[in-house]
């Protein structure tokens, strides 16, 4: 488990970089996070998605599914493939300092 | 008089009462079983189909010949669960009330999820095999195909039975090449996962078998429409990739009947505890198979294995004990390889597939992530454990939990 500091604050991080604890993110590390993945800047459009995963963790406990973004969040999915380009639910959620969706087996 | 009423008579379902039936006093236990099905499908046998390997009769049997006696077996469809207030309302407005519900309702495949998939290219140059009309249809197109670009495609995880699609193209790359037009013929496997398969170290080792086969992969590839017009498949960030044959894993999703009774997640699966198998919404209702919301695999094994913990923690249930957090998401997995060879692969939530022997450490006869003629034999031998052992909840000599005897770290 490694540290690091995001947006002047020391966090732990787990071997790809995603917050270890989901209640340590705050509004200000979002640029940061995005800067790792490649994303210069956050649109209003990339807001809605972070704003509305931060929401559904809280009230599900489960990172939301690409599928879920879309019926519950209103997210239509080629959206979140231009705002979040190549692997859309990981990028997501490792700016909206969720842990890497464990997807399936 | 008590009732457990379980839903579904699949794999699962049927396991369930094969086991409980013989321990829940008949005087004190009523069981029920509903579903809407006469044919029970052996499913693991689909794969075979397309290669003429197996027939029709080959995977089917009556459901009727696999409930013990003593059971009602009501043949409906359900309306809805009405889990509040314990009850289930049948298609006929007909209402059947227990005291424990098991839920196994098992997943199917839904192409109409795909825009363009379930259209005109539709059982014409596109198919699924999950399905038995599709492994017919698949079977028919192969016959007289003279060879252009297959293209196997899985639309989005979870998906029943992950290693099915893997298979499918090595025995592809087998049988083309025993109709002499392999070199007519390009195959393509395109997933939206990162690799070949979930887990890394598998991942790797079934990529370099693609590879052997000349089986060209495309990763991270998320289906968003099917042109079948142009045959073509587009991703969400529109990526295109053409097919002269699409052999797909469409959608697959849990029972309507869950998004009626508004019990599932997006994908209508149920949330259910890894480790207990109980409802996470509802301490008398259990789910077990493709129908939970699982970080598991949606396969036979698993449900087998699934069934040995949810045997034990029904009768702690209903006994006023505290539930076993016994299941462990164990898989256990044959990969048929093509050209008489077969892979074996066994893992849980928490151990990748490692190598190694199995299921008697150093001994086998199975060899653990490596390709063997034994392990070949021992995916066609269990067919027959599946109809005559597993399905009447006979113990197998495999333990529910994994162990890690046997296996090697790398």
């Amino acid at each position: 488990m490694a540290e690091k500091i995001i947006a002047g604050k020391t966090v732990q991080v787990d071997e790809e970089g995603f917050l270890v604890n989901p209640d340590d993110w705050t509004e200000e590390m979002a640029p940061e996070l995005a800067a790792d993945m490649g994303i210069s800047e956050l649109t209003e459009g990339h807001w809605k998605v972070v704003r509305f995963m931060r929401k559904d963790f809280a009230e599900k406990g489960q990172v939301p599914s690409i599928r879920r973004m879309k019926n519950a969040g209103g997210i239509p999915t080629k959206d979140l493939y231009d705002l979040f380009p190549e692997g859309p639910g990981k990028k997501a959620s490792y700016v909206a300092g969720l842990s890497k969706p464990h997807g399936c087996v | 008089m008590k009732r457990l009423l379980i839903l579904g008579g699949g794999t699962a379902g049927t396991m369930m009462v094969n086991k409980l039936r013989p321990v829940l006093d008949e005087q004190e236990w009523q069981i029920t079983l509903i579903d809407e099905f006469e044919t029970h499908y052996y499913q693991p046998g689909f794969l075979f189909i397309p290669f003429g390997i197996y027939n029709k009769q080959d995977v089917i049997k009556p459901k009727r010949d696999f409930y013990p006696p003593g059971v009602d077996v009501i043949m409906s469809k359900i309306d809805v669960i009405e889990p509040k207030k314990n009850r289930v309302k049948l298609a006929d407005g007909k209402i059947i009330s227990y005291d424990y519900l098991i839920i196994a309702t098992g997943s199917k495949v839904h192409p109409a999820e795909t825009e363009g998939m379930a259209g005109d290219g539709w059982y014409k140059n596109i198919f699924d095999f999950y399905t038995i009309e599709g492994a017919l249809a698949l079977r028919n197109f192969l016959k007289y195909w003279e060879g252009g670009k297959m293209v196997l495609n899985i639309v989005e995880m979870p998906i029943k039975c992950p290693v099915a699609p893997l298979e499918f193209v090595f025995l592809a790359d087998w049988w083309f090449t025993e109709q002499g037009i392999r070199d007519k013929v390009e195959i393509e496997y395109v997933t939206p996962l990162p690799g070949a398969f979930t887990k890394p170290i598998a991942s790797k080792f079934l990529g370099q078998f693609l590879e052997k086969k000349n089986v060209h992969i495309v990763s991270d590839f998320g289906t968003g429409r099917v042109d079948s017009a142009n045959n073509k498949i587009i991703s969400f960030d529109d990526k295109e990739i053409n097919y002269d044959l699409l052999v797909t894993i469409p959608t697959n999703m849990g029972s309507d009947l869950i998004e009626r009774s508004d019990m599932g997640d997006d994908l209508n699966f149920i949330p259910t505890d890894p480790n207990t198998l109980q409802s996470k919404e509802y301490e008398n209702i259990f789910v077990i198979g493709d129908a939970t919301d699982l970080p598991s695999s949606k396969a036979g094994s698993v449900a087998h294995f699934e069934a040995d913990v949810l045997f034990e923690n029904f009768q702690r249930a209903i006994d006023g004990r505290p539930l076993k957090k016994a299941f462990d998401g164990h898989a256990n997995c044959f990969i048929e390889s093509g050209f008489g060879k077969g892979i074996l692969i066994d893992f849980n939530y928490d151990v990748e597939p490692l190598p190694g022997k199995f299921p008697l450490p150093g001994v086998g006869p199975f060899s653990l992530l490596e390709e063997t003629r034994m392990n070949h034999w021992g995916k066609m031998t269990f067919r027959w454990v599946y109809w005559n052992l597993l399905l009447k909840g006979a113990e197998l000599p495999i333990e529910a939990q994994m162990t890690m005897a046997g296996k090697k770290r790398q």
